[in-house]
């Protein structure tokens, strides 16, 4: 008797059997309630049924045709995807298939292990942020952005928000696309030098914000200067959004020390692979007074019975799967295997491995940007101060030297296209940890060559 | 009491988890108690960069003052603590999950093989389409092939979940009607719906208008006619519903739907029933998401990652969400090349990136050894396997629609309610202790004390059988035991029953205001 599937055990016998106990005689009859006009009456044009090893080799096939991977290009890109060093500690102990096969924890008493872990996840972000609360985890930084602005516009009452220009441009663009659907007005203001210019504010006026939205470190890596945003707030009631970027904060203030209220920011790079953009981590905290409208779950201590330890996932009134129409957001299914695995590395990092990892990224771009920028014709977009992320202009355009440099070995950075004012010849440059002198010298040989 | 078992032996054990965990129940201390000042687990690459000082890298006003203090552990005490964190969690891989309408299937560990490739867990999303091909070439063989499994014409990989899949597909639907002339008002949902649903109804934009079910389990033909008008946007199925029901007048739903010129959308939380039988797009959908952790077995995460691509109709496709993939045949050495493109209408993007993508490249693998036959097999024995617990557990349970059904079955135990003030909730709880996850409990809401259950096709027929043997055991305790004494379990667990109520009274979200709380 052979099974009748790669994945289903039943033998064709034990399908037999199961048939006569419902009283039918072929498989066909069970889906006597579709009707007949609908049914699909052909099979599904797609290959027949492969081996493991073939689909392996398949599927390895189109790895081979990437040739942009950190283990052939040397990688000097970033904007929320950086290039970190993934201890193997971090891949063995987020791999274990009790975090990996489980689901979301409904029934606590038999889900305490994720619940535990993503309990010391929101403990960990809450102390990188500045902030009381940080969430279970939302998809990725832009939609943590979007998340955020919309507790913000609720929590304020208007649905004005100011954008700076250094956040993301995809998450400007998530931001507008979600905006269709909510109503939001966002109104970008533009970056002079690196940072935000916010407009004086006539109050009260139509066009008084409700939400301020500002990366720290933006795009383009510069450091803002977050207490002058705070001022805006405070002159016109709005809500502190910053997007920043969680492995910077090894050195800098937490935002939510210098008055923001909801921080968000992408934490691919706390254990999570490059991947081509996913699956990464939405990272969220809020000040104490908005956790009724957080968005997304959120675990929280108690005890059980008998008076023990034990977590769950609270404030259930909030979600979508009571609230329905009036939730505070409609995420269920979040990152949770990511904020589990941003727990392991942020543990095996640890209070003086953080500080370790942003200092030595802020060396290494530091040692890039100096040596970059000594090339005839490089300029450095800015003069505000970076830590782990710059731009450059480029006397030829961007993806030529993206191109040119990629021959070389390297992936160079992100071409910032049409944004930003640079007209093709911006390029974004991040070095992390894992670069080394030699490389990084190679590196500007490499890039001297290409715009020569 | 119990009908015959067809299989002519004994339970097997395996399916159940009941021998886990180790040893006691111990509370695990959490990081932060582990910590000891000076340990340390991190090493990083020698550099030879030139060490400069913070104050030469950073103004002052920037730097903080302290490090963030996170914890500090040795990486001995590190994996001990995760570990022991691990054997506190039920998974799929550790017994049966019937966990209805999230598709507790088995993950087979190939897809995981494949995830850890280097040449795709090792691309940055932002290199460019020359130096991508494979990546862009995977995608766009994914998007096919969901075209293909849905009846539609293209797809956006963007979405992250299924909910983001529920509001892109909204979002689709708000700009084709503006594109028509106005946006509309309205979307409908039947009262059986996921919740997700009215939440992304309302961050689309539009108002909910909730249809009842009829006796049968559908939708009521005559309120949804009585709700229709030419201000209803779309309106939001899963079919088969979450009652496990295939809606048998899907046609005459969809004809009355187009009529008024309002678009359906296909919620494919319940896909996994139909691979290869029915298409949603022949079914009358416009807009289709799918969650591929469910149907396609990329594994959950303790809640996520998941992925949710929207597939939509011919005249959908000019607004779908960008860039996208796609090849183009340029005939060199008759190789095609890949690129990205953004759809002239499209409503923006819905992703830091393109999507979860390591998940697609899961799904895909998935679906490649099973092939276009295998994933009929997958339905067909899914919806056996609810079918034989369905009328396995029929004279036990009250069976509020009792007819077929398609891959997952919505028990209800009021029986056990009224007689004996026994719970859903207590049924859920006592069933750990026999090894087995929980089914969704008080879901859909509008059975009475519902209990559903979705085996899926990876659970074998002894396994079946020893879970139907749990809740036969069950619920003869709850008729013959005093009343009340269901309400002690779990007793076996990690912790027994925990109190919610406290949890959401006294919030404790995290370590740091433990001490607050207790100080």
């Amino acid at each position: 008797m052979k099974s009748v599937g790669t994945y289903i055990p039943h033998t064709d016998d034990e399908v037999a059997s199961m048939l006569a106990f419902l009283g039918l005689s072929t498989i066909d009859e069970l889906f006597d309630a579709v009707p007949e006009a609908l049914r699909l009456q052909r099979g599904l044009e797609l290959a027949d049924g492969a081996g493991e090893p073939d689909v392996l080799a398949h599927m390895g096939a189109y790895a081979d045709l990437n040739l942009a991977r950190n283990d052939r290009l040397l990688c000097f890109a970033g904007g929320g995807a950086y290039d970190h060093e993934i201890p193997a500690v971090t891949k063995a102990l987020a791999g274990r298939s009790e975090f990996v096969t489980s689901y979301t924890p409904y029934q606590p008493e038999v889900a305490q292990g994720v619940l535990q872990a993503v309990f010391e996840f929101q403990t960990l972000i809450a102390r990188l942020f500045g902030l009381p609360v940080a969430n279970a985890s939302l998809y990725d930084g832009a939609s943590a952005t979007v998340e955020a602005v919309n507790l913000g516009v609720a929590a304020s009452g208007r649905n004005t928000v100011w954008v700076s220009e250094g956040i993301h441009p995809h998450w400007r663009q998530m931001l507008a696309t979600c905006a269709a659907g909510t109503g939001h007005r966002l109104r970008t203001v533009n970056l002079v030098d690196g940072v935000t210019v916010w407009p004086r504010v006539e109050v009260p006026s139509d066009d008084q914000p409700g939400v301020l939205l500002v990366g720290y470190p933006n795009y383009l890596g510069c450091l803002e200067d977050i207490p002058a945003a705070r001022a805006v707030c405070d002159d016109t009631g709005a809500l502190l959004v910053v997007a920043t970027d969680p492995v910077s904060l090894g050195l800098l203030k937490s935002p939510g020390k210098s008055g923001a209220d909801v921080v968000v920011g992408e934490g691919q790079m706390f254990g999570t692979d490059l991947g081509f953009g996913g699956p990464y981590l939405g990272l969220f905290a809020c000040a104490q007074s908005h956790v009724r409208r957080l968005p997304g779950r959120l675990v929280g201590e108690t005890v059980d019975v008998e008076g023990r330890r034990a977590y769950v996932t609270t404030l259930r009134a909030r979600e979508q799967d009571i609230r329905r129409e009036k939730a505070t957001s409609n995420v269920c299914t979040n990152q949770t295997l990511m904020a589990v695995t941003a727990a392991i590395q942020l543990g095996w990092l640890g209070t003086a491995g953080l500080a370790e990892l942003a200092l030595r990224c802020a060396r290494a771009t530091r040692y890039t940007r100096d040596a970059l920028v000594a090339i005839g014709g490089v300029t450095a977009y800015a003069d505000a101060p970076v830590v782990r992320e710059f731009a450059v202009r480029t006397p030829i355009p961007a993806d030529t030297v993206v191109e040119r440099m990629a021959d070389a070995g390297f992936l160079a950075g992100i071409p910032l296209g049409d944004q930003f004012n640079q007209g093709e010849h911006g390029l974004l440059i991040a070095v992390t940890e894992r670069r080394t002198r030699d490389e990084i010298d190679a590196y500007v040989t490499a890039f001297a060559k290409a715009v020569a | 009491m119990t009908g015959t078992n067809p299989l002519n032996g004994p339970a097997a054990p395996g399916g159940k988890a009941t021998s886990a965990p180790l040893l006691g129940r111990d509370t695990e201390p959490t990081l932060f108690e582990l910590s000891h000042p000076g340990r340390r687990a991190w090493s990083f690459r020698t550099t030879g960069i030139p060490e400069l000082n913070i104050e030469e890298l950073l103004p002052a006003e920037h730097v903080r003052s302290e490090p963030v203090p996170l914890a500090e552990v040795s990486e001995r005490d590190l994996v001990a603590h995760f570990t022991r964190l691990s054997h506190r969690q039920f998974s799929v891989d550790l017994g049966a999950y019937p966990l209805g309408s999230c598709t507790m299937k088995y993950n087979p560990k190939v897809c995981d093989a494949v995830a850890a490739l280097p040449g795709l867990a090792g691309v940055h999303p932002a290199a460019p389409a020359s130096l991508t091909q494979g990546w862009l070439a995977l995608m766009v063989e994914v998007e096919e092939t969901l075209c293909e499994i849905t009846g539609m014409a293209a797809a956006t990989l963007q979405p992250a979940a299924g909910a983001s899949g529920e509001l892109t597909g909204l979002l689709l639907m708000r700009a084709w009607h503006q594109a028509q002339g106005a946006p509309r008002h309205k979307v409908i949902i039947p009262d059986s719906s996921h919740g997700t649903n009215p939440a992304s109804v309302t961050l689309g934009g539009y108002e909910v208008v909730t249809v009842p079910s009829d006796a049968r389990g559908c939708v009521d033909m005559e309120a949804l006619a009585s709700v229709l008008d030419e201000d209803v946007a779309g309106i939001m199925l899963t079919n088969p519903n979450t009652l496990g029901l295939f809606e048998e007048d899907i046609a005459e739903i969809a004809a009355a739907v187009h009529k008024v010129g309002g678009l359906l959308y296909y919620d494919g939380a319940n896909l996994n029933a139909i691979l290869g039988v029915v298409r949603p797009g022949d079914m009358g959908f416009d807009i289709v998401h799918m969650n591929l952790h469910k149907t396609f077995a990329t594994p959950h995460g303790g809640g996520g990652p998941g992925a949710g691509p929207v597939a939509v109709s011919e005249r959908l496709v000019p607004y779908l969400p960008g860039p996208r993939p796609e090849r183009v045949e340029d005939g060199a050495e008759g190789k095609p090349t890949y690129r990205w493109f953004t759809p002239e209408r499209s409503i923006g993007r819905m992703h830091s990136w393109h999507g979860n993508t390591l998940v697609l490249a899961r799904a895909l693998a998935y679906i490649l050894v099973n092939g276009g036959d295998g994933l009929q097999k997958v339905a067909e024995i899914a919806v056996l396997n609810a079918n034989w617990i369905r009328q396995r557990l029929s004279g036990t349970f009250d069976v509020p629609f009792d007819r077929q059904c398609m891959h997952e079955v919505v028990l209800s135990s009021r029986n056990l309610k009224q007689a004996h003030g026994v719970r859903a909730l207590d049924i859920a709880k006592r069933l750990l202790e026999e090894g087995f996850h929980s089914p969704t409990v008080y879901f859909p809401l509008i059975v009475e004390e519902a209990l559903m259950i979705e085996p899926t096709e990876t659970e074998s027929p002894q396994t079946l059988e020893a879970l139907a043997q749990a809740l036969e055991q069950i619920a003869y305790e709850a008729n013959a035991l005093p009343t009340g004494s269901m309400t002690e379990a779990p007793r076996n667990t990690p912790v027994r029953r925990v109190d919610e109520a406290r949890a959401a009274r006294t919030l404790i979200p995290t370590f740091d205001a433990r001490g607050e709380k207790q100080a």
